[in-house]
């Protein structure tokens, strides 16, 4: 018999995207957040970039190879990893500290729970908290121009004045890659366009947030302005809450966990003890990711009345 | 106004160019017919003819064996050399009538002969339809005739004709509106004939400015036909996005169209039923597309129902690069064949050949939850979850996801950045829970 042709079942083709085309584009997109972080804090943030980077990809390495499975780093979901949580280090860390934060992310919050795609929470995210419990005054720490500085939302909260301008460009006291408005927008734009990323969550998240420090808060403009440029929020936002592993799949789903952001973050920042709250609101809610699916499953084509 | 669309669906590459503007080409066949007993869906036929009979274009060799079966009418003159099973696209062995074709196209009395629609009664009009063997030609292959008798007859508001061709590649379609438009109205309003308070639709993807043009100037005078310029989307064409686009009303998978008032043919089947009613011929031929960057010269075919794969083909200029894949159909629902010795079946629509076989090229990979498959599903179902369910083989789950409301078009398979093969298990999930369905009927 003749040679025989390739048979499968059906569709017969395939669009372009791949996970790791997918990858590369939201690290393509922090590319303008880190440059600034650079710029700003000096090689010394260009190091913890590194650091951490190579620490979560060490990591994926070592692990995969030591459990026998298919060695993934070249799918970028690492190197992804390791970026968000650099972005969200003070310039200033020992860089021992990112190490072990890479390490914590790759092995206990994604490679334990079964790898890429299986992990419950965003895993830059959890290294960041457990960092934060566990070297709370160096991860806190944040200098500008040499002088050590209160954050803007940690004045506001101490009842002072910011600059939202200053907020805006990014010429404010904090980590690495939250700083800068702009340039995480430049990169938001990017992952908009590229269809990466909806703007679903980010936008329910962002207007949450800002009609609840309105009516909670103070209802003066610059206060609103002040808490959407502050407290990583933009990063937060665009970044990290739309990590698909971790964020509802469902597009009502979406929206709600945007406004269950929105009102954790207003909770934490105005009622709570810290002026932050961006991190531990995304993963609180990344344990609800389930819940909220369930509650919003869509409605099959021509089955609505059911 | 937007056009005419539905929620959900991708972009595939279309690759009709490749043959859009090619006319369509009769194709004399050389070589032995097949006539696979089974070329729609129901029964098989059941042959009427025995080794050594002479046969004459146009004969019924196989008749419809039940209410939801087809007739099989011999397209070629000659003699029955054998009955016996063949392959057949699907992959499965179907008890085929093969025949000697002597070239001469001997035919029987009356074949072609003019024949004046308005002075048919309804039923005889639906016995034309039935004794012709015509069967959905868009693919599904289910009898016309039944389709066309639903159980109130005054219930049907649209005729819809399946002018959308989204399936990349194809042009069968494309070329028969702007070759022979005026046999598709025919064929619309002799099925308006049966139907005393339906519109008829021509619904055509605004990829084809000139077939809507052309179409619109032959309609123009016809009150009750219109032509409706669709999204160009995959899958509009199926029919119940179809349905949805123009008339917005919703199908699900219990439901027949004509419970939506609706009753949709596709434009090559609506051709043979003009072929039948008004020109005395049955279905003995089919528009196909030969096309693929592996064929040299891909162009359409007016083929004779049973011709053998190899002489399109070889019509076709045959490989210009060796494929890698031939698919039955276009790239998003067609079957993928082994081997080329296949007779051509009403239902075929395309020979598509690619140098690349994309699915052997990629390997699947862990779900990333992108949700991607959710935003194009047209049935608004979770594919990310019913992989899941079917996975853990657990029919329950999926049957709980709607996972039966999915219609295997394979936009989720196509979008997929990790390159899981969700169709392919859904196929089989659905076939389990029909399987286990009728055991418990």
């Amino acid at each position: 018999m003749a040679k025989l042709y390739n048979v499968s079942s059906s569709p017969h083709v395939r669009s372009k995207d791949t996970t790791g085309s997918i990858m590369y584009d939201v690290a393509i997109a922090m590319l303008p957040a880190s440059a600034y972080g650079v710029y700003q804090f000096g090689l010394k943030a260009l190091l913890v970039i590194l650091v951490t980077v190579a620490s979560c990809i060490l990591s994926e390495y070592v692990f995969e190879n030591l459990m026998h499975k298919p060695v993934t780093i070249s799918d970028g979901s690492a190197l992804v990893t390791g970026m968000i949580l650099a972005l969200n280090m003070p310039a200033d860390i020992p860089l021992w500290i990112p190490f072990i934060g890479g390490m914590f992310a790759i092995i206990v919050v994604k490679q334990v729970y079964g790898g890429l795609g299986q992990n419950f929470m965003n895993p830059a995210l959890a290294a960041r908290c457990f960092l934060l419990i566990s070297f709370a005054s160096k991860m806190s720490t944040f200098t500008l121009d040499g002088y050590s500085g209160a954050t803007p939302l940690a004045v506001l909260k101490a009842g002072g004045t910011v600059d939202v301008t200053a907020m805006f460009i990014g010429k404010i006291p904090g980590t690495i890659g939250e700083v800068s408005v702009v340039a995480l927008l430049i990169g938001a734009a990017y992952l908009l366009v590229k269809k990466v990323i909806s703007i679903r969550i980010p936008a329910a998240y962002i207007l949450t947030l800002a009609v609840f420090v309105f009516i909670f808060g103070k209802q003066d403009i610059n206060f609103v302005l002040a808490q959407i440029c502050g407290g990583g929020l933009i990063f937060g936002a665009f970044f990290m809450a739309t990590d698909y592993v971790t964020s509802p799949i469902t597009p009502n789903g979406q929206i709600l966990f945007g406004i269950l952001l929105g009102v954790l973050t207003g909770l934490f920042r105005l009622f709570g003890g810290s002026a932050e709250g961006v991190s531990y609101a995304i993963i609180i809610s990344n344990i609800l990711v389930p819940l909220i699916e369930k509650a919003t499953m869509p409605k099959a084509f021509g089955r609505e009345g059911k | 106004m937007g056009l005419a669309t539905f929620k959900g669906g991708i972009h595939p590459y279309e690759g009709k160019e490749l043959s859009e503007n090619k006319p369509v080409q009769v194709l004399m066949p050389q070589g032995d017919m097949v006539y696979p007993m089974s070329q729609h869906i129901g029964a098989p036929a059941t042959p009427i003819v025995a080794k050594g009979d002479q046969v004459l274009v146009g004969q019924k060799i196989g008749e419809a064996s039940g209410f939801i079966s087809a007739n099989v009418i011999c397209s070629v003159s000659g003699t029955v050399k054998a009955i016996e099973p063949r392959r057949v696209a699907n992959g499965t062995m179907v008890n085929s009538i093969i025949v000697e074709n002597d070239g001469e196209y001997k035919t029987v009395e009356g074949l072609g002969a003019d024949r004046d629609p308005s002075t048919l009664s309804k039923q005889e009009i639906r016995d034309i339809v039935k004794e012709a063997g015509i069967v959905g030609m868009g693919g599904a292959g289910f009898p016309t005739n039944v389709k066309l008798s639903p159980k109130d007859e005054n219930a049907i508001d649209f005729i819809l004709v399946n002018g959308a061709e989204c399936e990349p590649y194809l042009t069968s379609d494309y070329r028969m509106m702007m070759e022979e438009p005026e046999k598709v109205v025919g064929g619309l309003k002799v099925i308006l004939q049966l139907f005393d308070k339906a519109q008829g639709r021509i619904g055509i993807e605004n990829n084809k400015p000139e077939a809507i043009k052309k179409m619109k100037e032959l309609v123009k005078d016809e009150p009750r036909i219109e032509v409706v310029e669709l999204l160009t989307k995959y899958p509009q064409g199926g029919e119940r996005s179809l349905i949805n686009a123009i008339t917005g009303r919703k199908v699900n998978s219990s439901m027949l169209p004509a419970d939506a008032g609706c009753i949709v043919d596709n434009v090559d089947t609506v051709i043979a039923i003009y072929m039948a009613v008004c020109k005395t011929t049955p279905l003995i031929r089919r528009i196909i597309t030969v096309t693929g960057d592996a064929i040299a010269n891909p162009q359409n075919f007016n083929v004779k129902t049973g011709t053998n794969y190899m002489e399109l083909l070889e019509a076709a200029g045959g490989f210009k690069v060796e494929p890698e894949k031939v698919i039955s159909g276009g790239p998003m629902m067609g079957q993928a064949l082994f081997d080329l010795n296949m007779p051509v079946s009403k239902t075929s629509s395309a020979l598509t050949c690619l140098s690349h076989d994309e699915v052997a090229a990629s390997t699947p990979s862990a779900c990333i939850r992108c949700g991607r498959c959710i935003g194009v599903c047209p049935s608004h179902i979770v594919p990310q979850m019913m992989m899941e369910a079917a996975e853990h083989n657990d029919c329950a789950k999926f049957e709980k996801l709607n996972g039966m409301e999915c219609m295997e078009c394979g936009s989720c398979t196509y979008v997929c950045p990790a390159k899981r093969m969700l169709t392919q298990a859904f196929k089989e999930m659905r076939k389990t829970i029909a399987a286990n369905r009728r055991k418990k009927a």
